[in-house]
């Protein structure tokens, strides 16, 4: 049933064998950016303290923006448009893993622990604090 | 010799120059597009800031000394008003740009390219001018006092 409809629009719309496969992949990526975003999302909301959260908020912002931006260029084929793009992911590409790592630094110099559970340190070395 | 901030350093020595071709983009796009003389200025002003956030409020003032500030919050304000005289010299209205050349197009063309630049003088001088008088603050509390 599903396979049929498809098939059906795939041959009505005059998109070609180049033009499928670009507007598929730049589906895919979309899609597993939007993933890693809504991960990362989660992360933020969900995990116990801030070097954590910190993980799940950079990821988003690298893995998933990055993958958004590679599937609009697919989107938007050989244009301007697409030059302009792959300039914003090569900056968001240096500027955010940078962001990260100066907010955990600052964090890490302000003398900010890590939450680290029941398993700590004093416990795996036996009890004595 | 450890620098724990030589990431930082490396990143954004290599971004200030384009964060500065950015906002003259932003600025020359102002009159067909979205743009214009303040997000520029500012755009400009945040290169002069970052670099003065990273390198040293003493290293940006050696890079953009406040003198230059000083001149160009005025000639900002002189080039934006100077052409509003211009066309009045030239017989129009205050600001009316149509008589800066033979075909009013041109000279609206002109116009907008004359305050634009005015407004980028001055707006990108006022930002960093405001960021010097807060960085170059001494402090009222001492440092180990608080």
């Amino acid at each position: 049933m599903i396979i049929s409809t498809l098939s059906t629009v795939i041959l009505d719309s005059n998109l070609g064998w180049t033009g499928l496969v670009q507007s598929s992949l730049s589906c895919l990526t979309i899609v597993t950016g939007l993933f890693f975003v809504f991960a990362g999302t989660i992360g933020v909301l969900r995990f116990p303290d801030f070097y954590t959260r910190l993980h799940a908020a950079g990821m988003t912002d690298t893995l998933g923006a990055e993958l958004i931006l590679v599937g609009l260029i697919l989107q938007s084929g050989f244009t301007q448009t697409s030059l302009k793009l792959m300039m914003i992911g090569f900056f968001l590409l240096l500027t955010s893993p940078t962001a990260t790592h100066a907010i955990a630094h600052s964090a890490y110099t302000a003398n900010l622990k890590p939450k680290l559970g029941k398993h700590n340190f004093s416990k795996i070395r036996g009890g004595r604090s | 010799m450890h620098d724990p901030h030589v990431i930082l350093k490396v990143i954004s020595k290599f971004l200030v120059p384009f964060i500065a071709l950015f906002a003259f983009y932003v600025q020359f796009h102002g009159d067909f597009g979205p743009g214009g003389g303040f997000q520029a200025g500012v755009i400009l002003a945040s290169a002069v800031i970052l670099y003065a956030l990273i390198f040293g409020l003493e290293a940006a003032k050696k890079a953009f000394p406040p003198s230059w500030v000083r001149i160009g919050m005025s000639s900002g304000v002189l080039l934006y008003g100077g052409t509003g005289v211009l066309t009045w010299i030239l017989g129009g209205d205050f600001l009316s740009y149509g008589v800066l050349a033979h075909d009013p197009a041109h000279g609206q063309h002109y116009g907008i390219i004359a305050v634009e630049l005015g407004v980028l003088c001055s707006v990108t001088t006022v930002m960093i001018a405001i960021f010097y008088a807060f960085g170059s603050r001494q402090p009222e509390v001492d440092e180990d006092n608080w």
